[in-house]
């Protein structure tokens, strides 16, 4: 896995890596992989664009991260926590103008051609940049990627943009796809798109829509020995209920992304031969938080805000509609994030005395039938756990004489009343954590974002010194300083709560005991599962 | 016959009618839903302001409404169902490849529900308010007032996951190379499972039906007459009474195999069946208005088949009601 790590700087981890990658089938398990098999997986979607370099969401990344691979992979204990991939190193720039990345050798494309740097400036500069949901923000000052040889690219920016940013971005934004593929016609408009090339340890074979994915093994994948599976394949069940039974029924052997509902958990880890797997979703933390409407009168008023922080008991939340597959929240960097959480925050006990004091204090007094004022709530309709949320709000406003009337949506239409109409006073979301707060974080309390912008700042919240801050870190170059400023952002955010954050959770897979080698990475579900194997 | 092919031309003129509006009619009701196609998408990426206006470009949604159903039903003159945003291929071929799960789901449902629930509405019928009437009235209306999805997860937990004698949902073995007689017997082994949910339910109807159409015509002088005439009670049944109380039960098959199309959308997606209601579901889902459109023209274009099958064999089981439409 690690065997071409050639830099000095990187020489310890790199050494370390290697003998954890080399000794982590034996642990634990002492037997050596078996080749072979068919691993049979629940897929709740059908992903209308299978390209991981245009759509960089969850829902992608499961089927085409074994087919497309990224420069870097997350890793429990990486330097920087990476994992090499299709760069074997990755170094910046002091002054924060380049970036240069060593490729691997002797990888090939599915078809058989050389993958090189020229592949990796063009999905650089002709998808990540102008087409890539997230890639649009983090590589907007990309200016142009220099290719000195054919394992050699070296990025340009325009303005100094922080190494640790580019770092932090590469296991969701680097899919590097084949420049011989995408160069003639429409990028957006490639067969390619729905029947993705790459490098990766699984070849994309067929698509039956509303039935199934198949991947089949790729003979010259550049792991050594891998991959070890002969088949994946997704079936698509729709329905909430399918995937436990199915994998009661073996007809599945896997269920990532929580696909079995956490009521079931408790019933379906006694199935015996089945496990309950908590562990590599470490790097897709979602975050339950209230987005807030700054517009409202009464909640543009600071007290009335923390009247609402609290009035919510946190770890009610986590224990009984999370059932205890959550952690609670202090702001808006998820606990587990190694590089920059910080717990020194002011915090919000649940007090309802407190809260019923403190809307007194903001002159909001109650009326003679309790309530102070009404709001519109709105939970976003995505997970239970959000619409579950959603109700209990409902009951904790009502303790503090808030009386929040409920809207339901569909997702379509939630997303167009909140982030594009604002016809919302609150509401109930799950902004995602990708490893750094610029990536998707910061937009949630930034002003000056156009309307209809999803899971960004549209309650017209508007703080000119967070600005500042934020506009500063995004430029601060030294990881140090950088991590630090971003300590700062989380206490400013948590003094005046622009939002609420209330919980984080990641997801559950549901295993058959015979799969292994899974969850070995913090995006397990979404890596590309070159080590995995079935037993027996 | 040719007071078949009468009817036949009258239909068909009408039905355009019908569809038409129900085109302009669906567009709207989809077009007054808060969130269009892009919304829908960008819940699972994100984006910012330049990819969305990108997208609604290239999905022809910066149009106004007026302009795009004026594109689509141009686009449908020349029989062209347009392109599917969700699905980025054109809507034909998608709706092709779900419409025979579909018709085969609903048509073993059919047969089962109709066939089945006349054949116990005999039974029950031959002597009305005896002891098995009352049993299979109770046993059907019970079944009728079980809600599909909960029923086919009833069946799904008994037969697929602890007997597992059927599998749990699809419409064949995925991924097998499965050809001919062994494909046919394997999809019918899929299909034991959601025909009977979907079937189980709808039987009540028609087995209800032609028991008080029976109890009707028992009461009838030609059945005392019959009597008279020393015929069996077996001959009686069959050949008078049941007969006589048939023909509703037509008319029942035509409201009923619209109904069930509804009814499938549930049980396809209870069972993982790649049909047309899950993908109208889907469709709602991503606000994929020309998908929907297609769907439900699809859908229209069947009932009103459905429905002209049903006049014709009215036509020729009942003399009567073909004379005087097409006399008139």
């Amino acid at each position: 896995m690690s065997d071409f790590r050639i830099s000095r700087r990187t020489m310890l981890a790199g050494s370390a890596l290697l003998l954890a990658s080399t000794a982590m089938p034996t642990i634990g398990w002492a037997q050596t992989p078996k080749k072979g098999g068919r691993l049979d997986v629940a897929a709740d979607s059908e992903p209308r664009n299978l390209n991981p370099a245009i759509v960089a969401s969850n829902g992608v990344f499961f089927i085409s991260s074994k087919i497309v691979e990224t420069l870097a992979e997350a890793s429990f204990d990486g330097k920087d926590g990476l994992d090499p991939r299709l760069a074997v190193n990755w170094e910046g720039a002091t002054d924060g103008l380049s970036v240069t990345f060593k490729l691997r050798e002797g990888v090939k494309w599915h078809d058989g051609k050389p993958f090189t740097s020229a592949d990796v400036a063009f999905s650089a500069l002709q998808i990540w940049k102008p087409l890539q949901n997230l890639g649009r923000t983090v590589f907007k000052d990309l200016e142009a990627v220099d290719t000195p040889d054919e394992l050699t690219a070296v990025f340009k920016f325009t303005k100094p943009t922080p190494f640790q940013l580019i770092r932090n971005a590469l296991p969701a934004l680097s899919s590097v796809v084949p420049k011989h593929v995408y160069e003639t016609g429409k990028i957006e408009d490639n067969p390619a798109n729905n029947a993705p090339v790459g490098t990766g340890p699984f070849k994309f074979a067929d698509y039956k829509p509303g039935q199934y994915y198949r991947l089949e093994k790729n003979a010259d994948y550049w792991g050594k020995d891998q991959p070890y599976l002969d088949e994946i394949v997704y079936q698509v069940l729709p329905d909430r209920t399918s995937a436990a039974s199915a994998l009661e029924a073996e007809e599945i052997q896997l269920a990532a992304f929580s696909a079995v509902p956490l009521a079931d958990l408790d019933r379906i880890s006694k199935v015996p031969g089945l496990k309950v797997i908590t562990k590599g979703y470490e790097g897709l933390t979602y975050q339950l938080v209230v987005e807030i409407n700054h517009r409202r009168k009464e909640l543009a008023d600071l007290k009335v805000r923390q009247a609402i922080a609290h009035a919510i008991d946190k770890d009610f939340v986590v224990k009984r509609v999370f059932l205890g597959y959550a952690a609670t929240a202090t702001g808006p960097v998820p606990k587990n994030d190694p590089q920059f959480y910080t717990a020194d925050v002011p915090t919000y006990a649940f007090d309802v005395a407190r809260a019923n004091a403190l809307l007194d204090e903001a002159g909001y007094k109650k009326n003679d039938d309790g309530k102070r004022f009404s709001l519109r709530l709105l939970p976003a309709p995505y997970f239970n756990e959000t619409k579950q949320f959603g109700d209990y709000l409902r009951q904790a406003l009502a303790a503090i004489g808030i009386d929040a009337q409920l809207v339901n949506n569909d997702s379509a239409a939630h997303i167009k009343a909140v982030y594009t109409d604002h016809a919302f006073d609150l509401a109930v979301g799950p902004p995602v954590f990708r490893g750094d707060p610029a990536i998707s974080t910061t937009i949630l309390m930034q002003s000056g974002i156009p309307d209809g912008v999803p899971f960004s700042n549209q309650g017209g919240y508007k703080n000119d010194d967070l600005d500042a801050l934020i506009a500063k870190a995004s430029e601060t170059l030294d990881t140090a300083a950088r991590t630090e400023l971003y300590k700062q952002f989380q206490k400013k955010v948590a003094e005046d709560l622009p939002l609420i954050n209330i919980a984080e959770w990641s997801f559950i897979s549901v295993a058959r005991d015979t799969v292994r080698n899974i969850a070995d990475n913090p995006r397990w579900a979404v890596s590309s599962w070159a080590d995995t194997w079935i037993e027996g | 016959m040719t007071r078949a092919l009468t009817l036949l031309r009258r239909r068909l003129v009408g039905s355009i009618f019908v569809l038409l509006i129900v085109v302009i009619g669906t567009f709207l009701l989809l077009e007054a839903a808060p969130g269009d196609a892009v919304d829908a998408y960008i819940v699972s990426t994100g984006g910012d302001a330049g990819m969305i206006e990108l997208l609604r470009h290239r999905w022809g949604l910066d149009q106004t409404e007026l302009t795009r159903l004026a594109n689509y039903l141009w686009a449908l003159l020349h029989l062209d169902l347009g392109q599917s945003v969700t699905f980025s291929r054109p809507i034909r071929d998608v709706i092709l490849e779900r419409l025979p799960n579909t018709l085969l789901l609903m048509g073993s449902a059919t047969v089962l529900s109709f066939g089945l629930g006349s054949a116990l509405g005999i039974y029950a019928g031959a002597r009305p308010g005896g002891f098995r009437d009352r049993l299979l009235s109770i046993g059907s209306l019970a079944l009728h007032a079980v809600p599909g999805f909960w029923l086919g997860l009833v069946l799904i937990i008994v037969f697929a996951v602890d007997l597992r004698w059927l599998p749990i949902g699809g419409i064949e073995t995925l991924v097998s190379a499965k050809t001919g007689l062994e494909r046919a017997a394997d999809i019918a082994r899929h299909l034991v499972l959601p025909v009977s949910a979907l079937g189980f339910i709808y039987l009540a109807l028609y087995l209800r039906m032609m028991r008080a159409g029976m109890a009707e015509v028992w009461r009838q002088d030609f059945v005392l007459a019959a009597r008279a005439k020393g015929l069996s009670r077996r001959r009686i049944v069959l050949h008078h009474v049941a007969r006589n109380a048939l023909l509703p039960l037509v008319t029942m098959l035509g409201l009923q195999s619209v109904q069930m199309l509804g009814g499938s959308v549930v049980i396809e997606s209870v069972f993982s069946v790649p049909g047309l209601g899950r993908l109208a579901q889907e469709a709602v889902a991503a606000r994929d208005t020309p998908l929907l459109l297609g769907i439900i023209l699809t859908s229209a274009v069947l009932v009103v088949v459905i429905n002209l099958l049903v006049d014709i064999a009215y036509a020729l089981l009942d003399p009567r009601v073909g004379a005087s439409e097409a006399g008139a």
